[in-house]
């Protein structure tokens, strides 16, 4: 069962086999600082023993104790195939409660992992029975859903074959599975957030940038600004909550200075699978010279679709394949969206090789755009009122904006990419297939994605998981969730069990994603068909937010 | 005696502040949820700080005062229990020595409704009051304090307290702070007069080594006003007082 992946046929599925070369060649200290195995491990077939449990790691320097699972972060990739039935027995071997949750599988509720939902969680010492059968193919991830197990570790990658064969050609296969790392436990960094929410902010404005603006776009504009963001209490420099101050980014557990590489022979077709397993980490991904061509997104195929740079949010995949056809290194930079770090790879036709790491682009800043102000400022909205709803938020302890003029911008990549990069968008993602389900909607609901940044607690509707009732939708209901996100953060939105259809302007190749990354002040909508009973998850998948409150259930009767 | 007192109320801080940092409540289930089950994530935590912004010596070119100001809470996102101390000690006597103990409650975005109870202890007659204010961040980003008082004896009282932070850089931090008194009737024995009594006021220049440990130097000016300076002179103390500091702000 468990065995490391054999080449295939045509294509080889590996995972930094070449970076032990390259290991043989770095320098000592390098070499000390290496944390975890190289090679992470693959398990395939239909039965599989899984052991969550402590975990020596050192990435910075300091020996800490992690959670992983096998002894692995990330955990081995699981390979499935569609149709098959897997069964997956899952030990806890930590002292406190566990959990897993196949991330973007389609399982029966009970199956589903989620602690308080779908079951009773692991206890220290137990084994649980995962079984279910495989409907679908494509890159999905498993991780822990009990407490921050899965910023210590407990995360790992799915690959699930399609019965059918690949619908896109390509020579060799590898898992890029982006994450973020720190000594700090996690309960502290959320007790700093709840007393210091920028806390981990070391990119605010100073009387530096103040000088520096006040001569770029005059004084008195320079003074109007710091005061329109001054009266609401907010910061345009609020990217992530949780920044490289703390963290160290990983590729397939690896921090940049170990190279994580994968080989190719020049011009072979390289299939990357690249999953954001962060906790709080928001991604520009690229390959410097190499385009890329997205051929899935969130599991699903797509419509090919080429770019140099892809924003990937928390628990997102992008499938993409790469052609190079020259005899050098190229490196795979993910910057975080707040520009504090980066993780780092290396695609090379030898191990050992490496390429020039660029400098990360500028530190985008929010706008009146993210703050639902419709791109407008303040002066110039006369009449521009809240709706009752937006009335009815406003002051709440939970929230802190209401997004006045909520914009669509599927369109837009985000902020923070220089002119001239071609940038994946939403609106890009076009299915392959139709929808299976061509039923219009019978209702609509509507959310708004609400937070309270100074007190760092965040919700739906201004209310944290304890203080709302579960939305409940009707068996095989066809129904459009509408996101309207009041605040100043992105949140990506996973819906357990079900698919979420974005409704981004293909009528019936709406692309089926299970995360769906809704931008500060961005109103958007998605369709779902309610085709699987059971009490599910419905949370923003940044770990802290969802953690303090950012949570529902939605239950299908 | 009373320093001492104040001595083992800073403690009292301290452990609150490190003893129950991690800990999460016992929660009762959430809507939709079996008796006995697990939660899916906790959102209601229990969660503790405490933050001294003033530890400070502070110095006139003959003498040198030690001065604190700390708070800390314990509590979940909507309700905190509070300390909140302040104390000089010149010359082996404590003056202007304040404890309160409040309950909050959050109210608006930004605001929390305190109530509790306030005493002076220091080297003077002790006084207790019953406390009333609120406290938070006012657009601007002025940090907030306002608080009424009604002693035992019948007294009125009421404090504001502000503070702004200037970065100069990502660490190196100017803070601009106010405290105002104001009292109903005058406490010979506490030399304090009626109308507006005092003023501290500084500027300090901090660096934040990291988030929670940040040397300072700076400058406080001590003025008493009306009634209190009568009393201040009466007293052979001074009504108005510049002063040089240099502490640490730390939290935890």
């Amino acid at each position: 069962m468990k065995a490391f992946l054999p080449s295939l046929t045509r294509r080889r599925f590996m995972q930094g086999a070449a970076a032990i070369g390259a290991l043989s060649l770095a320098p000592r200290p390098m070499r000390r600082a290496l944390a975890a195995p190289l090679r992470t491990p693959v398990l395939s077939g239909t039965e599989f023993q899984l052991e969550i449990g402590p975990v020596p790691m050192k990435v910075t320097g300091r020996h800490i104790t992690a959670t992983g699972i096998n002894g692995q972060i990330p955990a081995p990739i699981l390979r499935w195939r569609e149709g098959d039935t897997v069964t997956l027995a899952v030990t806890n071997r930590l002292s406190e409660p566990s959990s897993i949750h196949w991330h973007g599988v389609r399982t029966p509720a009970p199956m589903d992992g989620v602690p308080g939902l779908s079951f009773r969680g692991i206890p220290p010492g137990e084994t649980f029975v995962y079984r279910f059968p495989v409907h679908q193919s494509g890159t999905y991830w498993y991780h822990s859903n009990s407490g921050f197990q899965e910023q210590t570790g407990v995360y790992g990658p799915i690959v699930i074959e399609p019965k059918i064969g690949y619908a896109q050609r390509f020579d060799r296969d590898y898992v890029v599975m982006l994450s973020d790392w720190t000594d700090e436990s996690p309960d502290a960094i959320v007790s700093n957030l709840k007393f210091q929410s920028d806390y981990y902010n070391y990119g605010q404005r100073t009387l530096g940038t103040f000088i520096e603006d006040a001569q770029r776009k005059g004084l008195s504009q320079t003074v109007a600004d710091r005061l329109e963001w001054g009266k609401m209490r907010m910061s345009p420099t609020d990217i992530l909550d949780v920044s490289g101050s703390t963290y160290t980014y990983l590729i397939n557990g690896q921090p940049p200075g170990a190279n994580w590489t994968a080989l190719f022979r020049p011009g072979e077709r390289v299939r990357l699978r690249f999953i954001n397993g962060s906790s709080m980490s928001i991604f520009d991904v690229r390959i410097e010279g190499l385009p890329m061509t997205v051929i899935q997104a969130d599991g699903n195929d797509v419509m090919p679709v080429t770019a140099d740079e892809f924003r990937i949010s928390v628990a997102e995949t992008y499938d993409v394949i790469v052609q190079p056809t020259a005899d050098r290194a190229y490196t795979i930079f993910a910057q975080a969206e707040d520009r504090t770090g980066y993780a780092r790879g290396t695609l090379a036709p030898r191990a050992g090789m490496a390429a020039a790491i660029p400098p990360m682009d500028p530190r985008p800043m929010r706008t009146m755009t993210d703050m639902g102000m419709g791109g407008m400022e303040h002066g110039e909205m006369p009449g521009m009122e809240l709706s009752p709803e937006g009335k009815r938020l406003e002051g709440k302890v939970g929230v802190d904006n209401v997004a006045m003029m909520p914009t669509e911008r599927l369109q837009r990549a985000g902020e923070g990419f220089p002119s001239g990069r071609c940038v994946l968008t939403y609106a890009d993602l076009r299915a392959k297939r139709p929808g299976q389900d061509p039923r219009p909607p019978s209702r609509e609901i509507t959310l708004h994605l609400t937070g309270n940044m100074e007190r760092f607690l965040w919700g739906f509707d201004g209310k944290k998981f304890s203080e709302a009732e579960p939305i409940v939708l009707q068996r095989d209901e066809r129904v459009r969730f509408v996101l309207i996100n009041d605040s100043m953060m992105e949140h990506p939105i996973h819906l357990h069990g079900l698919w979420s259809e974005l409704e981004n302007g293909h009528g019936e190749y709406r692309p089926y994603k299970h995360t769906i990354n809704v931008k500060p002040g961005e109103r958007l909508s998605y369709l779902v068909t309610a085709d699987e009973p059971g009490r599910w998850a419905y949370h923003c998948h940044l770990l802290y937010h969802m953690e303090t409150g950012m949570f529902r259930e939605v239950r299908v009767v | 005696m009373s320093a001492f007192r104040n001595f083992w109320f800073t403690v009292a801080l301290f452990a609150i502040a490190t003893g129950a940092a991690a800990q999460t409540s016992a929660v009762p289930p959430a809507p939709g949820l079996e008796p006995g089950a697990m939660q899916p994530v906790m959102d209601q935590g229990i969660y503790a700080h405490a933050i001294f912004n003033q530890l400070e010596g502070r110095w006139n070119g003959s003498n040198t005062e030690f001065r604190w100001d700390g708070q800390g809470w314990v509590g979940t996102d909507y309700d905190k229990l509070w300390i909140k101390s302040e104390d000089t000690v010149s010359q082996g006597a404590v003056d202007d020595g304040q404890q309160q103990f409040l309950y909050s409650r959050a109210i608006t975005t930004y605001f929390d409704l305190q109530g509790g109870l306030r005493s002076d202890i220091d080297s003077r007659p002790t006084r207790n009051w019953a406390a009333f204010g609120i406290q938070g961040l006012a657009p601007y980003f002025f940090d907030l304090e306002v608080t009424g008082f009604v002693s035992d004896e019948g007294r009125l009282a009421a404090k504001l307290e502000a503070s702004y932070d200037v970065l100069l850089t990502q660490r190196l931090i100017l803070q601009p702070q106010i405290e105002l008194n104001l009292y109903s009737k005058a406490d010979p024995a506490r030399l304090v007069g009626a109308g507006f009594s005092d003023i501290d006021t500084g500027l300090r220049l901090r660096y934040e080594i990291d988030r929670k440990f940040a040397p300072y130097i700076g400058a406080v000016y001590q003025g008493k006003f009306g009634q209190t300076a009568n009393f201040a002179r009466q007293a052979g103390e001074s009504t108005g007082d510049f002063r040089f500091v240099f502490g640490i702000r730390a939290w935890f």
